[in-house]
């Protein structure tokens, strides 16, 4: 028998719990990457002088795997005097990994907006902080809603890479599973199967926003 | 002793790469004045306000605001370059309105005028909403204050946009062409609005316009700026009525054609 249902349901509660991790790792992880992003885009164009830094860190984290970064925290961050739990470094390495992507998708937020508004801020001498928190960002934000969604669902489905350093999500959980009962089939799909309806659920999500800032915006 | 100079443009000069705007620009403005500048575009006029107002550095010269530099500071008797605390302490005094109206979309006309107010000055929300509710009276649209800039015509975007600038209790206004992004039909509101605020105000107003009937009606004086220099100015009767520079005749000759 391909398909074992009553398998099916003995693993499922375990797997379920694995889920959870998956999902913590994923909302944490985005949250790093969606603040520090921000943070990094506001930098450049705030300081420019670390504008070419910036840069330069950014295309790094870009162009170099996740799973390295991941060991990398876990593995060599501890060399240094920065020990950190599976979970902690797993989640750190996909928050700094995606704020990278995060920053740019923000740069190009703010890039949209119209000079006039920047020098409508200066003549009433708004300070550079009020300037970001009252004038820029609540216009760059709503259009790259869409942006950040892909990457959050894009963050999600890359989270079995933590796996590789044995934090307990879905992915580890079913490889622990197949290598105890031999069977892989049932917990490798169940896997499949879950991301494939969180990131549906997730885009469905993020479409819903969309529309709903549309709207604010139509206004 | 004379009175201090409202702004004082001391040997100015901007450039862009090898493109000289402005030369070594000389210009005092009074207390109170109400100066018009005028000329072909790419004469450096817009420039000059836009200096005025930090939105561009100066390569050469001091701007000076009551006495004091804009955007440099005395250090051992000598001028440097101004901190932003310097800078944004002289630029409180200057406020602008631009060709585009540059209001801020996702905020109602009020919100568009007590943001400053609150966030730069401190004044309380209710202070500032009451100052707010004048100055939106005073132009008119006291029944628009709860509307986004994309709910207004563009007179009344440009009404708000001034309404907006004199909440921060500027000494000096500067006009950038204000009328010039408008349909025809909406200009005159716009310059009532100006012409009221020049009489009931005791503020310092520059104006790059081309409007040439409303400049010499308006102003106390008329600058004709040709080539990144004043090649003539005086009082609007003189200036328009004889012009002594051949330069400032032809300008007026093809603009008084158009118009």
């Amino acid at each position: 028998m391909i398909w074992d249902w009553n398998f099916t349901l003995q693993i499922l509660p375990i797997l379920a719990r694995a889920a959870v991790v998956s999902v913590e790792a994923t909302l944490l992880g985005f949250v790093i990457a969606a603040t520090l992003g921000l943070v990094l885009a506001v930098i450049r164009i705030a300081v420019p002088w670390t504008a070419w830094t910036i840069s330069v860190l950014v295309e790094l984290i870009r162009s170099t795997p996740l799973l390295i970064q991941i060991f990398f925290i876990y593995f060599v961050f501890p060399k240094f005097g920065l020990v950190l739990d599976a979970f902690t470094a797993g989640v750190l390495a996909i928050g700094i990994h995606y704020a990278a992507y995060c920053s740019e998708v923000y740069r190009a937020g703010f890039d949209n907006i119209h000079r006039g508004q920047w020098e409508a801020s200066i003549a009433l001498n708004l300070s550079s902080w009020t300037t970001f928190r009252d004038i820029i960002i609540p216009q760059a934000i709503p259009p790259i809603v869409p942006a950040l969604g892909n990457y959050l669902v894009a963050l999600f489905k890359e989270t079995p890479l933590l796996s590789a350093i044995a934090v307990l999500e879905l992915m580890q959980t079913a490889k622990i599973i197949g290598s105890e009962t031999f069977r892989y089939t049932e917990p490798i799909t169940l896997v499949g199967l879950f991301f494939l309806a969180m990131s549906l659920v997730s885009a469905a999500l993020i479409r819903a926003l969309e529309r709903l800032l549309n709207r604010r915006n139509a206004r | 002793m004379t009175e201090q100079p409202m702004v004082r443009f001391d040997n100015v000069s901007k450039r862009y790469g090898s493109l000289t705007v402005l030369d070594g620009l000389n210009l005092e403005i009074a207390r109170g004045e109400k100066v018009s500048i005028i000329g072909p575009s790419g004469s450096g006029k817009t420039t000059v306000l836009r200096m005025l107002m930090t939105l561009e550095t100066i390569n050469d010269g001091v701007i000076w605001v009551e006495g004091e530099p804009l955007t440099h500071m005395r250090q051992n008797g000598k001028l440097v370059p101004a901190n932003l605390a310097h800078i944004r302490r002289i630029r409180a005094k200057i406020g602008m309105v631009f060709q585009s109206f540059n209001l801020f979309p996702h905020m109602t006309a009020m919100a568009n005028c007590i943001e400053a107010p609150i966030t730069v000055l401190g004044m309380k929300r209710a202070d500032a909403e009451a100052r707010a509710a004048e100055l939106l009276d005073m132009v008119g649209l006291s029944q628009k204050k709860d509307h986004y800039p994309s709910q207004l015509s563009g007179g009344q975007q440009q009404r708000v946009a001034i309404a907006r600038a004199l909440a921060m209790r500027p000494k000096i206004m500067l006009f950038d062409e204000v009328t010039s992004a408008l349909d025809p039909e909406l200009v005159g509101e716009v310059l009532q609005v100006i012409r009221q605020i020049g009489r009931e105000h005791d503020l310092t107003m520059l104006m790059v316009t081309h409007q040439m009937g409303f400049a010499k009606e308006f102003s106390d004086r008329v600058c004709f700026f040709y080539q990144g220099k004043i090649c003539e100015q005086g009082p609007p009767g003189e200036l328009f009525g004889a012009p002594k520079n051949e330069r400032t005749r032809q300008f007026l000759h093809a603009v008084l054609e158009a118009g």
